[in-house]
């Protein structure tokens, strides 16, 4: 019974991480129908950016929880720094273009991304663990948690209720769902399409770098974090159905709990644990848990 | 027009001088060169750089430039390489195995290298050794740890100047058992490839062999570069083992420290870092007290007190701020090895420049000083060093090195943690360590 609590809020723990990874992935390819490879730098960028700026806010002395805004100022700086400027300069030209050449162009925008973060930062490891440490510690089944790992399954879960708040209550978020649905009509009916893509992948690269913000103070932020997280996030949209906010964590919350029952009761697992419920879940639903057929266009 | 007689015994009478000339000369063997070229391999970007390559890089760089101006202590104080300067050509190691290959037959026959010093993954000096061979190209492993090298064939060009895996961890676990005696679990978390397998497997194996009722409570084999361990914390700290062993570094390792600390994990066990030498400057007071740190060999924090380690500290952190760290004297044991065999070599050939052959036989089986002690070609057919090893444990914060001061610190000799000549570490291990002399 202990083990299964334990296992519990390991999977919660770990999918609240993989959640906030990965949704913003699934919101790009929602709208954009682009798979955003540099997404997992958009992520290491923004665990540089949270880290530089929690080093330089903790070695000021100034009040210890600000840390945490600090983290989400970093995020936002990063991503509405980065995200416009790639998808203006960049991205909009792959619009309408084979989907082979879009990857290609954000696997490029990606091998750029790792080498800007290594000529701003450097290739030293940085540490900004003063937030990890900063909330004590909770007692559940026998063993300590940080509590900072709460703080991320809260930080996780108000970024899903406010994404599905933007999309489905916002009037904007509705313009986004008729994209979503249909560019071309949308476009007919007078919905500045280039104002949509811009927002929603300023709004994904801000959640890339809202993980990779929250990441930092639990790790050596070193060069090479965002390669694992892509395909960490992959997998996780990929299980949920590409573009599919629900999607995303549902796929989180099954990857959690899966793979945290494997380290508990079958450690030798955990590497393909991912994997094998990627594939369990393909073969029985090809476009995901919460992909939809889409009517070819002609 | 015909040519008469005399012209034609003119004509062969020179070739004939040309040719003996030309015979001369090569049996004379080589000219001394203007410099040695060195291809120096190790990682300058990814994971591995920070941790382990750019350190090796540093050591490289500082020790040379200290060769070729002859500042170095005794008895490596003539300078470069019997007087000629050493040029290194430093090349990145990232980039996987077959770019490794690749590269490697660049530096040997675009770049004319004299020696390469190279590699830090035990996959890419897997893949090069073979290579190096054919190519008939003196090949000095430096940092790499896997034992399987000298003990699945033999080679004539390759050679490697530090200790293999299997002293980390059988030193690991005679430590253990030092210190804590009474000790009936263990736990290891490693990562889930070659070097996290390896270590676990010989450390375990090791306990077993040194404690047969010693029993292991949890294996966890992340995968590597995972970042994120809360659940294998979980696992590790309700199995509460005496003692958790892992072979982590570089990000992985502070990471599953900074992970580990508000969760308490070193209350419960005794955490013993086989690599925890290189996170000892970095992470300063988020180690806490009583944990074990090695440093694959007497390196780093655990070196000697002898004047070629006291000059190696002084300059490098000199130069770079912070101290040495094990792959630092790694890359040491490698280029001093290299001025061993050369002078070594040109002493036997009478001061005549010596042939890569020359060079390699005098490395094999050769004895010469490093800054962590006196190193020994002693296995692999005189190939393969041995060391000993030393283990500390962390006690408190030293304000003035800024970094937590090792106490309790026990050096086992090479013959107790090394496998005789001849023998395969695994058998060494299933039968008992036997030959070992510890103290």
């Amino acid at each position: 019974m202990n083990q299964l609590l334990i296992i519990a809020v390991d999977g919660l723990v770990f999918a609240s991480w993989l959640f906030l990874v990965s949704v913003g992935l699934s919101l790009i390819y929602g709208v954009l129908r682009i798979l955003n490879i540099a997404h997992g730098s958009l992520f290491a960028v923004g665990a540089y950016a949270g880290a530089s700026l929690v080093v330089a806010y903790s070695t000021a002395g100034l009040w210890a929880p600000g840390a945490l805004g600090v983290l989400l100022v970093a995020a936002l700086a990063a991503g509405l720094v980065a995200g416009p400027v790639i998808e203006r300069g960049i991205i909009r030209w792959t619009y309408g273009r084979e989907p082979v050449m879009q990857l290609l162009v954000t696997f490029s925008v990606f091998l750029i991304l790792e080498d800007l973060t290594k000529l701003v930062w450097g290739v030293s490891p940085y540490y900004a663990y003063q937030p990890y440490q900063l909330l004590g510690q909770v007692r559940i089944g026998g063993i300590d948690y940080p509590a900072y790992s709460f703080l991320l399954l809260l930080v996780a879960a108000l970024t899903g209720v406010g994404l599905w708040w933007f999309v489905r209550r916002t009037r904007f978020g509705r313009v986004v769902v008729a994209v979503i649905h249909d560019p071309e009509i949308s476009v007919a009916m007078g919905v500045n399409l280039s104002r949509v893509y811009v927002t929603t992948f300023a709004l994904g690269s801000v959640l890339a770098a809202l993980g990779g913000a929250f990441t930092a103070p639990m790790i050596s932020v070193v060069p090479g974090i965002g390669v694992e997280v892509i395909v960490l996030a992959f997998a996780v949209v990929v299980v949920g159905g590409l573009g599919s906010l629900e999607g995303a964590a549902a796929g989180a919350l099954l990857i959690g709990l899966v793979r945290a029952a494997a380290v508990h009761l079958l450690p030798v697992l955990e590497l393909f644990t991912i994997y094998l419920v990627m594939a369990a879940v393909l073969l029985v639903r090809p476009l995901g848990l919460f992909g939809r057929v889409e009517a070819r266009r002609i | 027009m015909a040519r008469s007689a005399k012209g034609w015994l003119a004509v062969g009478l020179a070739l004939g001088v040309l040719v003996t000339a030309v015979g001369v000369r090569t049996w004379a063997g080589p000219v001394r060169p203007a410099e040695v070229r060195v291809g120096i391999v190790t990682f300058l970007s990814g994971a591995a750089a920070a941790p382990f390559g750019i350190p090796a890089r540093n050591a490289a760089e500082v020790i040379i430039s200290e060769l070729n101006a002859g500042r170095v202590p005794a008895p490596y104080n003539t300078p470069g390489i019997g007087g000629v300067p050493i040029r290194p050509v430093i090349i990145d190691e990232a980039g996987g195995a077959e770019k490794q290959v690749a590269e490697l037959r660049r530096l040997v026959l675009d770049e004319r290298v004299d020696l390469v010093i190279g590699y830090i993954s035990s996959a890419d000096c897997l893949a090069v050794a073979p290579v190096a061979e054919e190519l008939r190209a003196l090949l000095v492993m430096f940092d790499c740890g896997t034992n399987q090298i000298f003990e699945e064939r033999t080679y004539r060009y390759v050679f490697r100047t530090h200790g293999h895996q299997i002293l980390d961890n059988v030193g690991a676990a005679r430590y253990i058992l030092r210190i804590r005696p009474q000790v009936a679990t263990i736990a290891g978390i490693n990562q889930n490839y070659a070097w996290g397998q390896d270590s676990w497997n010989t450390f375990r194996d090791s306990m077993r062999k040194l404690k047969p009722d010693v029993r292991v409570l949890a294996e966890q084999f992340p995968r590597l570069f995972a970042g994120e361990y809360s659940a294998e914390l979980s696992a590790l700290l309700a199995a509460r083992p005496d003692v958790i062993h892992t072979s982590f570094w570089g990000g992985d390792l502070e990471s599953f420290l900074i992970q580990g600390l508000p969760r308490r994990i070193y209350e419960r066990s005794t955490l013993v870092l086989t690599t925890g030498d290189t996170v000892l400057p970095r992470l300063g007071q988020q180690i806490p007290p009583g944990v074990v740190i090695g440093a694959r060999g007497p390196h780093g924090a655990l070196a000697p007190n002898v004047p070629l380690n006291r000059w190696f500290r002084e300059v490098y952190t000199n130069r770079f701020n912070v101290r040495p760290v094990y792959p630092s004297y790694h890359m040491s044991q490698a280029i001093f090895g290299v001025k061993h065999a050369y002078e070594k070599a040109l002493a036997a050939n009478r001061g005549a420049w010596p042939t890569k052959e020359q060079v390699a036989a005098a490395l094999r089986g050769a004895t010469f000083d490093t800054p962590s002690g006196t190193i020994r070609m002693a296995l692999g057919n005189g190939h393969q060093a041995v060391e000993g090893v030393a283990y500390g444990i962390t006690s408190r914060f030293n304000t003035a090195t800024r970094e937590m001061e090792l106490t309790q610190v026990f050096h086992f000799p090479a013959e107790c943690v090394n496998p005789p000549e001849g023998m395969k570490s695994e058998e060494w291990i299933a039968r008992g360590f036997p030959g070992a002399r510890c103290p």
